[in-house]
């Protein structure tokens, strides 16, 4: 194990059926990539309140995010120090001490009472049966290493040497502003529509996040919901067809943009200066396309000249995806075994946006996606026959073919270390599987961000034009 | 009425309702959906909430997720409902291409609420438990236990479904997705 390269050949565009089942390789994915990576854990208007409570996962492992009396996030492990019992076993709520249902030891959320947040406050008959000597400063729950809250996206790390989460995000950053800023353009401002979808699908988790970093490729595979027309116009399952008048204003077309330091990607416009002419998406629901209309003038005065992007969809690695646009939404792939994952939805509105756009929001919003999604019903499909297919004895001396668009690679304009080709290509999962072979490559305390530019300078190397 | 004529009444009052929930059941294990349909009113709210682990004593503000507002496994009406119904259709629905087995046992049958008789539009509230099964492809297998909470409307001579609200004895749903109909 600890060699990336025996599975994935970049140079090549090869990567092996093996990392989508193996036990061997998703034991140590574990610990290498999730162990290190920064990972979302959930979105700060999930936790409004001091006291409030939200369980997630990072990895395979359960973690509790709270926020303390000041407003302060914590993240911790949700496990008992004494005897790992699950401290909590609530998706949410409101609580100021965790108490485990199994000998109750008792955990502050505050660090008033105790040495730190999360620190053992109560231990029953601590002076009879631990004659006072047990130093409950070291026994209280394990928090993350770091954590960033982002624009309302509470990330983290349980690894100490990571960089900063704006330094691992790159030149992603302005992607994931594209996500999480208000559609008018101001910083922020959005918030997560009650309830996270949550499901377990037997596919490997990598197939989920491969798809979103840049698999437009598949669209045929979405026929059938194009046929039946669900978008907010009535047409397709997005937006009507874009009637645009003549000499107008145009955005940049839609291409792949991948940071290959990073392992970071997305499908959507380059960074450009100035607004598109505003094309009606709502026609269905007046009220809705005034709102939208309004947000449009809105986003133009409020953006000037500013640089801005396009997010259709994108992956931040490892386990991260979003849908930017419509409709708009965070993803979470979290590993459950190689050959199941859990996948965790979480819908984005505008904060302020009225209760009637919500509504019409949040109806699109699932019947496109999620398990009973008309759209996303079938990605699950293809994932859970291409995992069980991966596994095979002979199968498994065939590896898959992630070659197209080698070679085409351009460096990115106005982008800090990217690139980009046509929309259509499999440049951004070569970079993601790359970056990951690298994380499963470095050993434990080994130097996981040597070069800053030698994945993307080892992809122009190959070009072709 | 006397009391047994009431008792009666109720029997048959029963004995219609869960004959139409067999028949419900028929046609969609017998995959004959736009026959379904018809049994949907116009104007069916179409619910399945999302549901979560909480503290004993919130559960009835916090357990499930709320209609009309936050997320759900389904909030819908019969538009988008027909739509499902029409991609089956397509032929190339991968997620039900090919189609899935799929068999509904509908029990525990509770008529709670009947609206007078001589209302306009009669309405009744109709609880039952289910048991839906599905099998596909080869060894996919699922099960889902739940119960509907059904308005159920007398229109023509027959009953529509005006209202169903759908509770999922699952919180993180143990199925890949969900291409059928409760
Ligand atoms: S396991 Fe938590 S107190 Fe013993
Ligand atoms: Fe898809």
């Amino acid at each position: 194990m600890g060699n990336g390269a025996l599975w994935v050949d970049s140079d090549n565009g090869i990567i092996s059926r093996d990392i989508f089942v193996s036990d061997a390789i998703y034991t140590e994915e574990l610990k290498k990539v999730f162990g290190r990576a920064w990972l979302f854990v959930g979105h700060e208007s999930q936790i409004p309140k001091p006291y409030d409570f939200f369980v997630s996962r990072m990895g395979a492992e359960s973690v509790i995010m709270t926020r303390d009396k000041t407003g302060q996030i914590h993240v911790f492990l949700n496990t008992c120090r004494h005897r790992g019992m699950k401290v909590c076993r609530y998706d949410q709520g409101n609580t100021r001490v965790f108490t485990c249902p199994y000998h109750a030891w008792s955990f502050s959320v505050d660090g008033n009472l105790t040495s730190a947040p999360g620190g053992l406050a109560g231990v029953p008959q601590y002076k009879a049966i631990y004659h006072d000597e047990l130093d409950k400063s070291q026994w209280g729950l394990i928090p993350v290493a770091k954590l960033c809250n982002y624009k309302g996206g509470v990330w983290a790390t349980w690894d100490r040497n990571a960089p900063e989460f704006e330094a691992y995000l790159g030149g992603m950053k302005i992607y994931l502003d594209a996500v999480m800023d208000h559609r008018d353009g101001r910083p922020g401002g959005s918030e997560i529509i009650g309830g996270i979808q949550k499901w377990k699908v037997p596919s490997n988790w990598k197939f989920g996040a491969e798809n979103f970093i840049g698999d437009l490729y598949h669209i045929t595979s979405h026929r059938s919901v194009d046929m039946v027309s669900i978008g907010p116009s009535g047409a397709g399952r997005r937006d009507a067809p874009v009637v645009r008048r003549e000499g107008g204003k145009r955005p940049p077309p839609f291409v792949s943009v991948g940071f290959p330091n990073h392992g970071h990607g997305l499908i959507g416009a380059l960074p450009h200066y100035e607004e598109a002419d505003y094309v009606p998406q709502f026609t269905l629901t007046p009220e809705v396309e005034q709102y939208y209309e309004h947000i449009y003038h809105a986003r133009v005065a409020n953006l000037g000249k500013q640089k801005r992007v396009l997010a259709a969809v994108g992956t931040i690695f490892p386990n991260l995806s979003f849908h930017g646009m419509q409709p708009r939404a965070l993803f979470t792939w979290h590993p459950n075994g190689p050959r199941e994952m859990e996948i965790w939805k979480w819908y984005l509105v505008d904060a302020d946006a009225p209760a009637a756009v919500k509504d019409v929001l949040r109806r699109y919003y699932l019947r496109y996606a999620g398990p009973a999604g008309l759209t996303e019903q079938d990605d699950m499909e293809n994932w859970n026959y291409a995992t069980a297919a991966s596994a095979g004895q002979e199968a498994g001396r065939y590896p898959y073919n992630y070659q197209m668009g080698l070679g085409y690679e351009q460096p990115a304009p106005d982008l800090d270390n990217a690139v980009y080709t046509t929309a259509v290509t499999e440049q951004n999962q070569r970079i993601l599987y790359h970056r990951w072979a690298q994380y499963m490559s470095a050993p434990e305390g080994g130097s996981l961000h040597p070069d800053a530019n030698a994945n993307l300078g080892e992809i122009l190397a190959r070009r072709r034009t | 009425m006397n009391t047994r004529e009431a008792s009666l009444e109720a029997l048959l009052r029963q004995r219609d309702v869960e004959a139409f929930y067999y028949h419900e059941a028929e046609l969609l294990d017998e995959r004959r959906y736009e026959e379904w349909l018809d049994l949907l009113a116009e104007d069916i709210v179409y619910f399945m909430p999302l549901r979560r682990n909480v503290q004993y004593g919130s559960q009835d503000r916090a357990e499930n997720t709320r209609e009309g507002l936050d997320a759900a496994w389904f909030d819908e009406g019969k538009q988008t409902l027909t739509q499902r119904v029409r991609q089956i259709r397509t032929g190339i629905h991968w997620a039900e291409e090919p189609l899935s087995r799929v068999r509904h046992l509908i029990t525990n049958v509770r008529i709670s609420d009947t609206s007078p008789e001589d209302a306009g539009d009669r309405e009744i509230e109709a609880k039952s438990n289910f048991l839906v099964y599905r099998n596909r492809i080869d060894d996919e297998t699922d099960i889902f236990a739940g119960q509907r909470t059904d308005r159920l409307r007398h229109e023509n001579g027959g009953w529509k479904v005006a209202k169903r609200v759908i509770l999922l004895d699952q919180s993180t749903l143990l199925a890949k997705n969900l291409t059928f109909f409760f």
